[in-house]
């Protein structure tokens, strides 16, 4: 009865009346007061009275309010979905909203993406499994858009951005958003700053949703939607945005690359190659962000690799280490100049220990030499030059592939640099870890006794000095402290066996110490006191220990300060 | 009973995308009464609602008694390099361990601890999970909370450590993520009274 004597009756009125705030008024109270399957049935009906309203009225809230109900409808029960099939809603809604944009061509951009905006919500609620309905959504949109330039109005950015966020969260699944083709183009009417935040938005979803990216096209096609994050649009400057937005954006990319990820080895190259492609058009400002994440991944790449024998028969075009250090090489050269040297230098030792766990020596020894020349000619910060020495060190001791020769060069420059830092304590604290290279557990052949003494001897040279410059300056001595650090180190290799380090270089330095603490000149220093008084109870538990370790140290003899 | 958080490699964004859900899910805030973080954080970690912050700030949300020792890609210089701290009956030592040489090594750790004269030692660097005891205390590693690549350990699983000090007695609960599935380690540790005199 509804729809064949009341419906009809009461629209006819409304479109009589003329009255644009009357029309509009009972046209909502139509819809807000009928149920839903009532609307459903009459939706011909309905849709029919719209273009017979004043061009005035607020169509758009109008049939905003009505796709609004009916998606809650669709969503409180999967059982009424037939009846949308039924009456063929979709049809009608996308008709009825095409009539009424056509009606009133001087409708503003935020009407028509507000009503496409509805549209599309009720389809994914209505239909979600049809993408192509979704895509003739934006499809349509696109085509209304067309023609007007890039959005201005922040009202309808900000109705465009809920439009392409709806098939994201619905979805949950970025790939499934990248089938829609309009949505790439829908994204083209945004201006730049919007885009950067929309692209923002989709990877936010990626990382909410755990999304895996697993192919190159598929990076491919996330890497053209976000294309505005990842280099600067033609014309644009980035003078406008904030250093922080920017860091933010940059920080969004290099997690998002963490998302890549495809276990055949062939595929996850294309992917590294795909994104090496994309991140280098960046720019100096962004491959800082971008860079280390893409050569960690490409180290992971390796290591998986690594366990595989490498087949003699493979064709050149197979993934391998080899290949992937090549990119890697390049990879890293890019942010030469930039400058960031310390990063660099990082970035090329961690490729250096990957290269020595694949025992390719060459490989190895290149990844140094980029390092050192960087050290060398880059690297003038006196904190920074500590922290890449120590970098160096650590992983040199590490590095079991060099021979003799390249190893020698390696450690000798190591030691070189050790003992020109800026600062005495720093110098002789590099050099005395330098005692190491010559000394690697589980490596006989890499065991040089007197290298390593010759090593903590220097350490105690240095020290020295540093003390007659306190002395001189009559300045806290401070370098008692570097002295007992050495003692330990004398122990530690003592214990390890090298037959150059004597019970009696060890007593020497003992009193060494003693006197220097006792000395009238010297100001009391309490942790060299405490980390003496710890490194002699060390050395008393070694003796209880019994046994070899025992006997080794029994002949050391220390008497405690007398206060 | 005091709670102390250790944890650190976190790596965000160069290694890693996020802390995994299931720490954040357990490591909510009022519960712990510090923590120390051996360094390398890097920049940003996600709240659930995808908001970023720095992990920084993330930690203070949990505990505002935060220290931080300074790893090799720490761009904030404030962090210094080692750190210590007293904790109840217990002298707390904290370096990220890059500085002590060879990488790992438990004796020339030891030294450091000697050193800084602490009887708990935490370091990282390695991204492997180690407590270590010796005469002189311990040693402990929380490894990578983020379960990031290193080129010293070979697959890392996510792992922290959350210390309960209690007198005399410190017991050591390792967290780690294998497999999806979040398992539980711990271990005890009782301090001698000191023997040596005092200074």
């Amino acid at each position: 009865m509804y729809k064949d004597i009341v419906l009809p009756r009461v629209l006819e009125q409304v479109v009589n009346c003329k009255d644009e705030l009357a029309q509009f008024y009972l046209m909502d109270c139509i819809i807000q007061v009928f149920p839903d399957e009532y609307h459903l049935q009459t939706l011909d009906v309905l849709l029919g009275a719209c273009p017979q309203l004043q061009p005035s009225v607020d169509i758009k809230t109008v049939l905003s309010q009505l796709m609004e109900r009916l998606s809650h409808y669709a969503a409180s029960s999967a059982e009424v979905l037939p009846e949308f099939l039924q009456v063929e809603a979709f049809a009608k809604l996308s008709n009825a909203i095409g009539r009424v944009i056509e009606a009133q061509p001087d409708m503003p951009t935020l009407g028509v993406v507000t009503l496409y905006s509805s549209l599309l919500t009720f389809t994914l609620h209505v239909h979600p499994d049809r993408l192509d309905y979704a895509d003739q959504v934006l499809g349509a949109c696109v085509r209304k858009l067309s023609g007007k330039g890039k959005i201005e109005d922040s009202k309808a950015t900000k109705q465009v951005v809920a439009l392409l966020s709806a098939p994201l969260e619905k979805y949950n699944d970025i790939m499934t958003a990248l089938k829609l083709s309009n949505y790439p183009r829908v994204l083209e009417y945004l201006d730049v700053p919007t885009i950067r935040v929309m692209a923002t938005v989709i990877i936010q979803s990626i990382m909410k949703n755990g999304t895996r990216i697993s192919t190159s096209d598929k990076v491919e096609a996330l890497f053209e939607l976000i294309k505005g994050l990842i280099k600067d649009s033609d014309g644009t400057s980035n003078d406008k945005l904030d250093e922080d937005d920017f860091k933010e954006e940059q920080n969004s990319v290099a997690r998002l690359i963490q998302m890549f990820y495809n276990d055949d080895p062939e595929e996850m190259l294309k992917i590294i190659e795909t994104v090496r492609k994309h991140i280098l058009a960046g720019g100096p400002k962004r491959l800082p962000f971008t860079v280390p994440p893409l050569v960690f991944c490409s180290l992971k790449l390796v290591r998986q690799l690594q366990g595989q024998e490498e087949n003699p028969f493979g064709d050149d075009a197979s993934t391998t280490p080899k290949k992937i250090f090549q990119l890697l090489n390049q990879i890293i050269e890019t942010l030469s100049g930039i400058p960031v040297p310390e990063l660099a230098l990082q970035l090329y030792l961690q490729c250096a220990e990957a290269a020595n766990d694949c025992e390719l020596e060459p490989v190895a020894y290149e990844f140094f030499t980029q390092a050192y020349i960087l050290y060398e000619e880059e690297i003038s910060d006196s904190r920074a030059q500590i922290t890449c020495i120590h970098l160096i060190i650590g992983t040199l001791q590490r590095m079991h592939v060099f021979g003799v020769e390249n190893r020698d060069t390696l450690t000798h420059k190591a030691t070189g640099y050790s003992a020109k830092l800026l600062k005495k304590p720093d110098q002789c604290r590099a050099v005395y870890a330098c005692s190491h290279l010559f000394w690697v557990e589980d490596h006989d052949n890499m065991k040089d006794g007197e290298r390593v003494l010759l090593c903590l001897k220097r350490a105690l040279r240095i020290a020295n000095a540093a003390q007659q410059m306190a002395n001189a300056a009559r300045g806290s001595t401070g370098s008692v402290m570097l002295f007992i650090e050495i003692l330990n180190k004398y122990l530690y290799f003592f214990e390890k066996g090298n037959p150059q380090i004597t019970v009696a270089s060890i007593q020497s330095l003992i009193e060494l110490i003693m006197n220097e603490m006792q000395s009238d000149s010297t100001t009391s220093d309490p942790a060299a006191e405490a980390f003496l008084a710890s490194t002699m109870r060390y050395v008393q538990f070694q003796k209880q220990k019994g046994g070899a370790v025992g006997e080794k140290y029994e002949p050391i003899k220390y008497e405690p300060i007398k206060a | 009973m005091v709670l102390v958080l250790a944890l650190g490699d976190l790596h965000i964004p160069h290694r890693a995308p996020d802390l995994p859900a299931k720490f954040k899910s357990m490591l909510v805030p009022g519960k712990i009464q510090h923590i120390i973080c051996t360094g390398n954080l890097s920049i940003k970690v996600s709240l659930f609602l995808s908001n970023s912050i720095e992990v920084h700030d993330y930690l203070k949300t949990l505990c505002p008694d935060l220290h931080i020792t300074r790893g090799e890609y720490d761009e904030d210089t404030r962090y210094p390099e080692t750190k210590t701290l007293t904790i109840g009956q217990f002298k707390l030592g904290l370096c990220h361990g890059h500085q002590v040489i060879p990488w790992g090594d438990l004796d020339s750790l030891a030294m450091l601890q000697r050193q800084l004269d602490v009887d708990i030692l935490v370091t990282g660097h390695t991204h492997q999970f180690t407590a270590y005891k010796h005469e002189g205390g311990v040693v402990i590693n929380p490894g990578s909370a983020t379960g990031a690549y290193s080129s010293i350990t070979y697959d890392v699983n996510p792992s922290f450590v959350l210390m309960d000090i209690d007198g005399l007695r410190v017991v050591v609960y390792v967290y780690e993520l294998i497999d999806g599935e979040v398992k539980v380690d711990k271990i005890d540790f009782k301090k001698t009274a000191s023997i040596h005199t005092a200074h």
